[in-house]
């Protein structure tokens, strides 16, 4: 197999990429969201067509006609939300479009036989093929769709994003798949925001912006700091912004709070004007502890303070009650995606926007101006639609409707997941800003930096118990997976 | 991508946007409309598609499906469907003949129509009995919807049965003939084309849904309800999450449908001649649906408007009655019909795809 090589001419979204993979070589590639990275996998999946430019693969013109034809020469994508079929089985969804056949029949046991070997290679073998995907954990469904590359014999392999909903531990498998994978002379395209993944996987990177390569590297000694710079253009000195802040009243108590099932005892003490970070693994119950906190939940046992009022509440009441929360969960749950950026972000308070109890749209658009322009929210103007802005600026739209309710306690739910790195910034300098105002924010996250970086203090949650919150500094990262893996230090 | 938007000029972006929103919607719809009008304008001989007394009768015809369409619309913008219109448009039909048709012991003893002793108060309780029970009707169907977490087509697919039955148990499986004709029989005369009734300009049934236009309009444009129907349509998670009503809100969709089918109802009853006839309005929830979604709305919720509707409900009584003078078969008319509306979706469709 001879290097890869594949050069882009202008399209709106893309206005001149130059990126190359050779054999066996992980090749991440990093970007701000927006920068054309998801232009860049459609064409490359076939999806769409290149305005210019050429494509090459082992030195022979590539041009892929549709997404069957790229995975036929050996091109498959992985992408960021899972593209399987929940309802039919592992194996039917390993060999989807290309099922072996005798005559007009499905050849079941040859499925079954190229199913199980592809699941082996990814170390999925105790997995039956017979079993529904849907059944499978996210991660186990991840590796499903890597299965369906390999059984391609894929040679270029682009994961997008690929570890946004996994756990460290699973993230580590997943590393070490693509290891194997290279050394068979894969090429993998890896697409991530995270640098420390960066590092720790890939051989190169090349950094998109707006559209364009901005640089490429080695990236063994190349500091993440060069990377960042890279992809935002300018430098991002200080990432965690801190202000005076001073800590005031307890706001929100919560005292062993239980949930149907998570969490199991919760108690902490939320204060105006500090940021209580919640640290943990996915699944550990702190976004059922938010849900509850919200009345999305049921509350079954413990007791909970908001301000004066005690006892469980709907989300309305929380509303009135000043707490907001920002889903994990933006696209399925957090935004109403074919609703525009007015709608969505007044939805929570549409007292106000007229005379008489009524909403004038005018009112609404009104309203958004001063966000949009203060965090700010890059869009086309307040009647643009949520589905046509970039996952950063979506976010924004969702922390945005908690400013615009006003609310004093801010519930956030992973707000930085799978977001560029400029969003981020101007999201933690939102975060500060709030908190030196003398709101409280309970912020929960799986990256370990972003707590560390923005926090006052810091609970972890195991199993669905949370630990008790201790000072930023008397926390670091080892102590902080120690914590979440559910080994106390003394 | 959008990032980029940055640089485009605000102007510009401030146009592209207009094509593809609400306005542009209408405009598009009401293009088609004249088309297809001036199409059957063309080709029905010696311009008798355009005298004055054949565009009362398409508003006219048109005016069941609109009034209908009105619940309908806001039902499927909050990503509900009623398959039950129809039956509640004939069960209102029912009621407001059998009201009229209430015997009473009279004077001497003889039975007598209620409606003879009382010919004022009779049609007000006829007209609010008709209205009323649809409206619980349709407000069982939110209950249902909302209360056991079953998905609306299923409700109403029962429902659909069942009222339909019902209106027909009322009726004892008979038209009705109420014995007094009072003005509710004349709520759908024609006034354009009438020497006497020319003062009015259009049919009352006509005026009345022009108001259930506005009021509808300003309920889904102007109001937090309006503003929640799109958000529970749009994503029911979010509007639950934003501490939106979710049940309330739909319980009010349907609600208002089941309202709008009976207002549909009374212009029925005037329009078959004064018949309480209990297989009225067949089928008639598939022309409302079609009606809603050829204006515009999407079955997956939080698109759709009331203008939009009209025009649906235009463009599918033009089709009908176009096809029907053009002396075409029945069932070329209803092919034809059929096939709009799936084109109409599929320019949507399309129209979509440019603009993501």
């Amino acid at each position: 197999m001879r290097g890869v090589r594949r050069s882009f001419g202008a399209t709106k979204a893309l206005r001149g990429v130059e990126l190359s993979v050779v054999p066996g070589e992980v090749m991440a590639l990093v970007g701000e969201n927006g920068a054309g990275k998801s232009t860049l996998m459609k064409i490359l999946s076939g999806a769409i067509p290149p305005d210019e430019g050429k494509m090459f693969l082992d030195g022979a013109d590539y041009v892929p006609g549709n997404p069957l034809h790229a995975r036929k020469s050996g091109v498959a994508m992985i992408y960021q939300e899972l593209a399987l079929a929940p309802h039919l089985s592992v194996m039917e969804n390993i060999l989807l479009g290309i099922e072996p056949t005798r005559g007009p029949l499905l050849n079941w046991p040859e499925m079954k036989r190229r199913a199980t070997a592809a699941l082996a290679e990814v170390g999925l073998s105790h997995v039956s093929p017979e079993i529904e995907v849907r059944k499978l954990a996210i991660a186990q469904q991840q590796l499903v769709e890597i299965a369906r590359a390999v059984a391609l014999d894929c040679r270029v392999l682009v994961l997008d994003e690929p570890t946004s909903s996994l756990t460290a531990k699973d993230i580590e498998k997943l590393f070490a798949l693509i290891r194997r994978l290279k050394a068979k002379n894969i090429s993998v395209i890896y697409i991530s925001h995270f640098l420390e993944e960066v590092q720790a996987i890939s051989d190169r990177f090349t950094v998109l912006r707006d559209g364009e390569t901005v640089g490429s590297g080695v990236t063994k000694g190349t500091a993440n700091e060069t990377i960042i710079a890279l992809m935002v253009g300018r430098n991002v000195e200080e990432l965690y912004p801190r202000s005076q802040r001073t800590a005031g009243e307890v706001i929100l108590e919560m005292k062993e709070l239980g949930g149907v099932t998570k969490p199991r005892s919760a108690s902490l003490q939320l204060r105006r004007g500090e940021v209580l970070g919640i640290s943990g693994l996915v699944g550990a119950g702190r976004t059922e502890l938010l849900r509850a906190v919200f009345g999305l939940n049921k509350v079954m046992r413990g007791e909970i303070r908001v301000g004066q009022f005690s006892g469980v509440a709907s989300p309305q009441e929380r509303w009135s009650q000043r707490v907001g929360l920002v889903s994990e969960d933006r696209k399925t749950e957090g935004l109403a995606l074919g609703l525009s950026i007015a709608d969505n972000l007044t939805l929570s308070r549409l007292s106000g926007l007229g005379p008489f109890g009524l909403v004038m749209p005018s009112r609404q658009r009104e309203a958004c101006k001063p966000w949009i322009a203060k965090i700010p929210i890059k869009c086309q103007g307040p009647a643009q639609r949520i589905s046509g802005l970039s996952g950063g600026n979506q976010q924004k739209v969702a922390i945005a409707r908690l400013l615009h309710a006003d609310v004093d306690v801010l519930l956030l739910d992973e707000p930085t997941r799978g977001i560029d790195v400029g969003s981020k910034a101007q999201i933690y300098q939102l975060i500060n800003e709030l908190a030196a105002r003398g709101k409280a924010v309970l912020l929960i996250s799986s990256y370990i930096p972003e707590l560390l970086g923005t926090c006052d203090r810091i609970a972890v949650m195991s199993r669905g118990k949370l630990s008790e919150t201790r000072e930023r500094a008397k926390w670091d990262e080892h102590s902080l997976l120690k914590a979440a893996i559910g080994q106390e230090e003394g | 991508m959008t990032d980029k938007a940055e640089t485009t000029s605000e102007a510009k972006a401030g146009a592209k946007f207009s094509l593809s929103s609400g306005w542009g919607n209408i405009l598009g719809r009401f293009l088609a409309l004249i088309i297809v009008f001036a199409f059957f304008a063309f080709m029905v001989e010696d311009g008798k598609f355009y005298t004055l007394r054949n565009l009362e009768n398409i508003l006219r015809q048109s005016c069941v499906y609109g009034t209908a369409g009105l619940g309908m619309t806001m039902i499927i913008i909050a990503a509900g469907i009623d398959l039950s219109a129809g039956s509640l448009i004939a069960l209102s039909v029912v009621t407001v003949a059998y009201v009229m048709n209430i015997q009473v012991p009279g004077a001497d003893g003889q039975m007598q129509a209620y409606a003879t002793l009382h010919p004022t108060l009779t049609p007000i309780l006829a007209v609010s009995a008709g209205v009323l029970i649809s409206t619980l009707a349709g407000l069982a169907n939110g209950a249902m919807v909302v209360g056991l977490r079953i998905v609306p087509f299923i409700v109403t697919l029962g429902t659909m049965g069942m009222i339909r039955g019902l209106a027909k148990g009322i009726a004892h499986e008979r038209d009705i003939y109420p014995p007094e004709e009072c003005w509710i029989n004349n709520i759908m005369d024609p006034t354009l084309s009438s020497a006497t009734r020319g003062w009015q300009i259009l049919p009352t049934g006509i005026w009345i849904l022009l108001v259930g236009v506005l009021v509808s309009s300003f309920i889904l444009r102007y109001t937090r309800l309006g503003r929640h129907i799109f958000a529970v349509g749009s994503n029911e998670e979010t509007a639950r999450l934003c501490g939106v009503s979710v049940g309330r809100t739909k319980l009010f969709v349907y609600m208002a449908g089941g309202f709008f089918c009976g207002v549909a109802g009374l212009m029925q009853f005037s329009y078959i001649g004064g018949i309480g006839q209990p297989t009225s309005a067949g089928m008639y929830e598939l022309f409302v649906i079609a009606a809603v979604i050829i204006g515009g709305a999407s079955f997956n919720g939080g698109e759709g408007s009331i203008l939009g509707t009209l025009i649906g409900a235009l463009m599918i009584t033009i089709l009908y009655m176009g096809g029907q003078q053009m002396g075409w078969p029945k069932w070329v008319q209803e092919m034809v019909i059929g096939g709009i509306i799936i084109a109409a979706v599929a320019l949507d469709r399309l129209r979509h795809r440019k603009a993501t």
